[in-house]
Order: structure tokens, then sequence, then C-alpha cells
């Protein structure tokens, strides 16, 4: 075995294995970080810059995500310029996207002191929903690039690579290619991109429908384990009931199988199991 | 002091720049005869012992990156030229590459013997066609004089974005990707173009290091100061008479690159400075007292908070309204924006709002928390530095006299 790291977090001497990055180096210090775009079963994308960690002897913060500890290192995790760093962060993601479905992003506003109010009034994201096929909504004012969608569609789950970031800047923004719509584009609807998506930017139709007629309440969703009967990989599927109907199918992120990814059938295929024989 | 020619060809040199004559007359060729006599190790002891510092605008050692790379596990190891050249006031690797290309490609040829690498490319510019007919050219009569020695030598043409200049971004450009920059560590030395240990220098670093070459380490000594050693090509522009690319010493007197009937030859315009934008888009705005006793050399400018960058000097009479420019590089950025990172992607878009409803002083609180979280959470160069031509002008009340 590898001689394992030593370092402090806030002063705070934390041996990890080699290869530990920082952010899980100070989640084992109990001194979490938050983050935005991380997501257990992907790639670190360093896009959203909410994890942000001051290290010793570097000019910059830098992404804990994402950064492998080193012996010796010295991190603060919550010094005036990382605080800074994670305020302003969730306030301009404030100042332009619709937060209302993104928990995560609510939470940073909160811990970090966040006024919503500072960078807003110009540009936003708003737009209008696309709405072009019987699986998944994208509401793409929501999005916050937080890239996951792209790995899970890409080499990170589904190597189906059917969407994007294409623009630049402000217009940077998640494509299946030239706009298209997603039935014309190389999408299997798969619907890796939804279950990974922290900001409702991606979300199934049927969940959709239900929010906008106000039928969506979380505390009436039961969930029932059990197993895809289409094929012999044996995915986990957890069913979300509601009025004793199937309103969403996911799987588990930390399932060995699926690690929360499924295809089209197990997760959108399930009107059989809810149809009266006549 | 004037001009100096050294990286620009003396003006008795006539060959045509692309030839095999002109590899003779400016020893290229004598260049090449003595690494290739030297062991790959010496030749990173001369870079080394020459200080010289990258071109591209960080400064960064030379001969300390040749060694990382040298010294990186690897089988394959690649060489990149940069001539991406995007930055606002920036068009030294041009005149460089029109006058001379063979020197910036001997330096890339040198560069990949030190490091063992067999592959090279040429990054350049979209928008620079004739200069990269002449780039390659130059190549072709590289190849025809049996110079190349097995090193392959491909040009790859950028598509019109600053990004594409950043190196990470640069090596995803090449292989075909999003010129998105990656996060660093790993640094190209070790990770570069496919996962593979990378050396790359702006052009004008590689034509330094073809001018050491074809002398000495004395000869290369004998101009700019103990800590920088050389000359740099500055690019002046704006309300300046002698507007053009001219090469200087490292430390000569900034008022001399103004005035000197050689160099500036005077500020044009109402014929009084009212600033100076030193390094480009994501340079500082000096005053026209700081440029009076200041110097072309990093330890001066320091004192300042500014830096050479590029060696871009952008000059403004003081009739120019300096928050109109400071909107224009507000925009610059927030255009050139990848759009990866949050600070940089939406924080661009806020400081251009800022900037155009002239605020800087009304919200300066909000103005600085942001920059400081450009500069502390972006992640590349472009984001940490968007802010910083804002700070200097907000920092120099005697910039904004109307204000
Ligand atoms: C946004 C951005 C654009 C850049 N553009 C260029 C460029 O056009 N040419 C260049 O040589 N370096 C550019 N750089 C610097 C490169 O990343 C890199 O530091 C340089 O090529 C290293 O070469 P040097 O050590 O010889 O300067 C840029 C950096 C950033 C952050
Ligand atoms: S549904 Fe599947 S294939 Fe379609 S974009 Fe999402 S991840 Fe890619
Ligand atoms: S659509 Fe969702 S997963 Fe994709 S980038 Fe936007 S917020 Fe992230
Ligand atoms: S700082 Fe700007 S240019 Fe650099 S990676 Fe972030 S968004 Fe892209």
């Amino acid at each position: 075995m590898e001689k394992s790291i030593s370092l402090t977090i806030d002063g705070q001497v934390v041996t990890v294995a080699p290869g530990t990055t920082l952010r899980a180096a100070c989640e084992q210090a109990q001194h979490p970080v938050p983050t935005l775009c991380w997501h257990e079963n992907l790639t670190p994308a360093n896009a959203c810059r909410a994890c942000v960690v001051e290290l010793k002897g570097s000019r910059t913060l830098v992404a804990s995500c994402s950064r492998v500890a080193e012996d010796g290192m010295e991190v603060l995790t919550a010094s005036e310029r990382v605080q800074n760093a994670r305020q302003v962060v969730a306030e301009l993601l404030l100042s332009t996207s619709d937060a209302t479905l993104a928990p995560s992003l609510q939470e940073l506003a909160q811990i970090s002191g966040a006024d919503p109010n500072r960078f807003a009034g110009g540009a936003t994201w708003a737009q209008p929903v696309r709405d072009d096929n019987n699986l998944y909504v994208r509401d793409l004012s929501k999005c916050i690039l937080c890239y996951r969608c792209v790995e899970a569609c890409g080499d990170d789950a589904q190597n189906t690579f059917a969407i994007a970031v294409a623009g630049r800047g402000f217009d940077a923004h998640i494509d299946a290619g030239f706009g298209r719509e997603l039935p014309e584009s190389d999408c299997v609807f798969c619907g890796n991109c939804v279950a990974v998506c922290p900001t409702g930017a991606l979300i199934g139709k049927k969940e959709y429908e239900l929010r906008q007629e106000g039928q969506w309440d979380e505390s009436q969703i039961t969930t029932t384990e059990t197993v895809c009967s289409y094929c012999g990989v044996g995915c986990d599927l957890q069913l979300h009931v509601l009025d004793n109907q199937i309103v969403k199918v996911t799987s588990p992120a930390d399932h060995p199988v699926t690690h929360g990814m499924l295809c089209v059938k197990g997760r959108y295929g399930y009107a059989f199991a809810q149809s009266e024989d006549e | 002091m004037g001009e100096i020619r050294r990286l620009l060809p003396p003006h008795e040199v006539r060959s045509d720049p692309q030839s095999a004559e002109r590899m003779r007359e400016r020893g290229f060729d004598q260049a090449l005869a003595t690494i290739w006599a030297m062991n790959p190790e010496t030749v990173i002891e001369w870079v080394t012992a020459s200080g010289i510092k990258g071109r591209g605008g960080a400064a960064f050692p030379t001969g300390i990156k040749w060694t990382s790379v040298r010294q990186a596990p690897g089988e394959i190891k690649y060489v990149v030229m940069n001539a991406d050249e995007s930055e606002l006031g920036t068009f030294k690797d041009r005149v460089l590459l029109e006058q001379d290309p063979l020197g910036a490609l001997t330096g890339l040829l040198i560069a990949a013997y030190a490091v063992g690498a067999r592959k090279a490319f040429c990054y350049i510019r979209g928008e620079y066609r004739e200069v990269e007919q002449a780039l390659a050219n130059a190549l072709e009569t590289l190849r025809q004089g049996d110079w190349l020695r097995g090193v392959d030598v491909e040009i790859r043409r950028g598509a019109g974005a600053y990004i594409a200049g950043e190196e990470t971004a640069l090596f995803n450009s090449i292989e075909g990707k999003r010129p998105e920059p990656r996060v660093k560590p790993p640094f190209p030395t070790v990770k570069g173009l496919w996962s593979s240990p990378t050396l790359i220098q702006n052009v004008e670093t590689l034509a330094n290091v073809a001018v050491l070459f074809a002398h000495d380490v004395s000869w290369f000594t004998q101009y700019g100061t103990p800590k920088t050693p050389g000359t740099k090509l500055v690019a002046l522009s704006g309300h300046i008479r002698r507007a053009g690319v001219y090469e200087v010493p490292f430390g000569v007197p900034l008022a001399d690159i103004v005035s000197d009937p050689d160099l500036g030859g005077q500020v044009a315009g109402s014929g009084r400075l009212g600033a100076v934008l030193l390094g480009g888009a994501a340079g500082t705005f000096l005053t026209p007292e700081e440029v009076m006793n200041h110097h072309l050399d990093y330890e001066s400018l320091q004192a300042l908070g500014a830096s050479i960058g590029s060696g871009a000097m952008m000059f403004f009479d003081d009739t120019v309204d300096l928050g109109w420019v400071v909107a224009r590089l507000a925009r610059f950025f927030a255009e050139e924006s990848c759009g990866q990172c949050v600070p940089c992607r939406i924080g661009t878009r806020r400081l251009l709002e800022i900037v155009e409803a002239k605020q800087w002083e009304s919200r300066v609180h909000d103005v600085r928390a942001l920059a400081q979280a450009m500069r502390d959470a972006s992640i590349c160069g472009l984001g940490q530095t968007a802010p910083l031509a804002l700070l200097s002008f907000i920092e120099r009340p005697q910039l904004r006299p109307h204000a």
C-alpha cells in the first residue's frame, strides 16, 4: 500500500489515501465544502467554482473537487477569499438562472449569505421551455451550465454524445447540435442527463406536467424498489408513485450495476405497468 | 538608445525571409548545427543560462519549462508554437513571422531536440492567412534543406477565438475539441496534447532561442537587465506617431519608448499623453507620471501592479474618454470568455453591464467583490485578468478628470 497523505484543513491535521481529492479530504475532516457541478459518478467538470478553497502557496483559489491532496498542503475552507468567491458565484447564478428547482444552489446561496439582487437586473437566461418530445422537457432558463448532462451523455455513462455546450461567454448553452429539437438529434432518450441535472432544467415530462398543474406533491410520493423487467442486466429501479400512478423512474446513484444510469426502456417504458386489461 | 534588431532581422539582411539563404544569413543553420553537436541537456543549460522568459505574457522561465518536459515520463512528447496572437493591441508575432519565419521555426526545432519530441505543431491565428503561407513556405525550405531531421511539423489554424491562445484550450483545439481551458495542475509539461508531456512556447520566445544558438549566452545577455536579459518586442498603437512593432532591451525607460524618434516618436492626437494601456486587454492603465518614472522591466512594473504581458502598449491622448475604452475592453472579455466557469461566464457580463452604465464608482464595492472572485476562482487567465484594466482605472482617479 502506498504511504498515506497528511495535510491540514483549517488547522486540523487530516490523513487520507493517495489520490484523494481536497473535496473528499474536507468532507473527512468534517469541514465540507459546497458543490454544484460535482457529482459522485461523473468526472469533475470544474465549472461552477462553488467548491474553491484557499491553498497556501497558490496564487488563486483551487477547485477542491478535482485538486488531489498532497503531503503538507495547508487548506482553508472558510477564509475571506473563499467566502467571497462562494457568495459571488451564488449571486451570479441567481442573477441569471431560475433556481426554484435547484436545492443545491439555494443551499449555496443560503450558507454564503448571497444577496440575490446584488448582480440582478441585467441579462438573464429566461427563455421559452422546449417541449419537443414525450419523455422529457428542457427548461434551460433553469440551467446553470454545470456540464453534468454533457458528461452523462458522453463518456462518463451513456457514450451517445448527443448534447454538448455550444456558443461562448454568456451565450454558452446546452445544445443537441445546431439547435435541433431532440427527436431530430442523436438523443436516444435514456434520460441519464435528466437524472443528473441538479436544477430541474432537464425534467421528466410527467413531472413537468404535474408541476404545471400544481399536482406535484413530494410529500405524497412513495418509492418502490424493484428490478427492471426488460433485460437481464438487473438494473435496480425506484418507482416514484403519486396517486397510484408511476410519475418518475430513477435508479440509486450508489447502485453497483447502474450508478444511477438507465436506458430508455427502464426509465420511461412503464406505461404497460399501469394499463388496465380490457 | 533606440531600436535594436536581433529578433527582428537587421535592416542589412536582405535575403528572402523564407529562403535557405536567409537560414544562412541569420546563422540559423549554424544554430542547428550547434545544437545537434550538443547533448539535449547542454542545450537546456544554455537556455537556462540565457535567462529567457516566456514572451507570451506570463514570463515563465523557459529553461525550467524545458527541463520539466525533458524529465517528464512519457514515450511521446510534443512541442507547440503558439502563434494564436489574439490579445488586443498585440501584433508582434505577426511581424516577426512575416519578417523572419525561419527564426521561430528554428527555435521550435531546437525545442523539439532538447525535450525529445518528434512531432511539432504551429497553431496560428485564423485571420493570419498570409503569415500562415509564409510559415508554410519557410517550413518547406527547412524540409528541402534537410533541417527538420525527422521532426514532423504541422500547421494548425485557429478559428477566431481569443481563448484558443490559452495553452490548454489550444491543446483541446488541436485535438478537435472546443477550446475550453483545462484545469491545472496537471501542467502541460507533464500532461498536454493527447495527455503527453508538451512544451508550448510563444513565437517570440522561440525566436529568442534561435538567436541565442546562432550566437552564445554572453552575446545574448549583452542587452537587458541581470534578471531579465535580452530584448522584447513591443507593439505600439493608438495615439502614437510611429505605431508599429519595435525591439527594445529589457529595462529601457518607458519614456524612451514614447518619445525616441526611432521608437514611438512622440504622442499623437493632442500631443499630450492621457494614459497607456500596458499589456493589452488583460493589462493595466498607467498614468503619464507612471510612464515617465518606470522601465520596461518586471520588477519596476510590479510596484504598479502592472506587467509587460505580451508587450502591447496602447496610447491614449488626454482627450480620450477612458470610460469608453474600459467598456470596450469589458465587451471584449464578455465576448471572448469560453463560458465554462461561472465567475467569468457571468462575471464578464455583469462587469460589462456595470461599466456601460458607468456605475464603477457608485457600485465600487460590488465591482471589487466581483473582481476578487473572478481573479480567485476563474479557471484560466482570461477570467482571472478580465477585471484588471477596470481596477487599474478605478484606482487612478487622475484618469477620470471629467468624473
Ligand atoms: C486567454 C489567454 C490567451 C492567450 N493567448 C496567447 C497567445 O495568443 N499567444 C501566446 O503565445 N500565449 C497566449 N497565452 C499564454 C499561453 O497560455 C502560454 O502561457 C504561452 O503560450 C506560453 O508560452 P511562453 O512561455 O513562451 O510565453 C494566452 C493565455 C490566456 C489566458
Ligand atoms: S436522454 Fe440520454 S442520449 Fe438523450 S441527451 Fe440525455 S443522456 Fe444523451
Ligand atoms: S441542463 Fe442541467 S445538467 Fe445540464 S448543464 Fe444545465 S443544469 Fe447542468
Ligand atoms: S476563466 Fe473564462 S475563459 Fe477561462 S475557463 Fe473560465 S469561462 Fe472559460
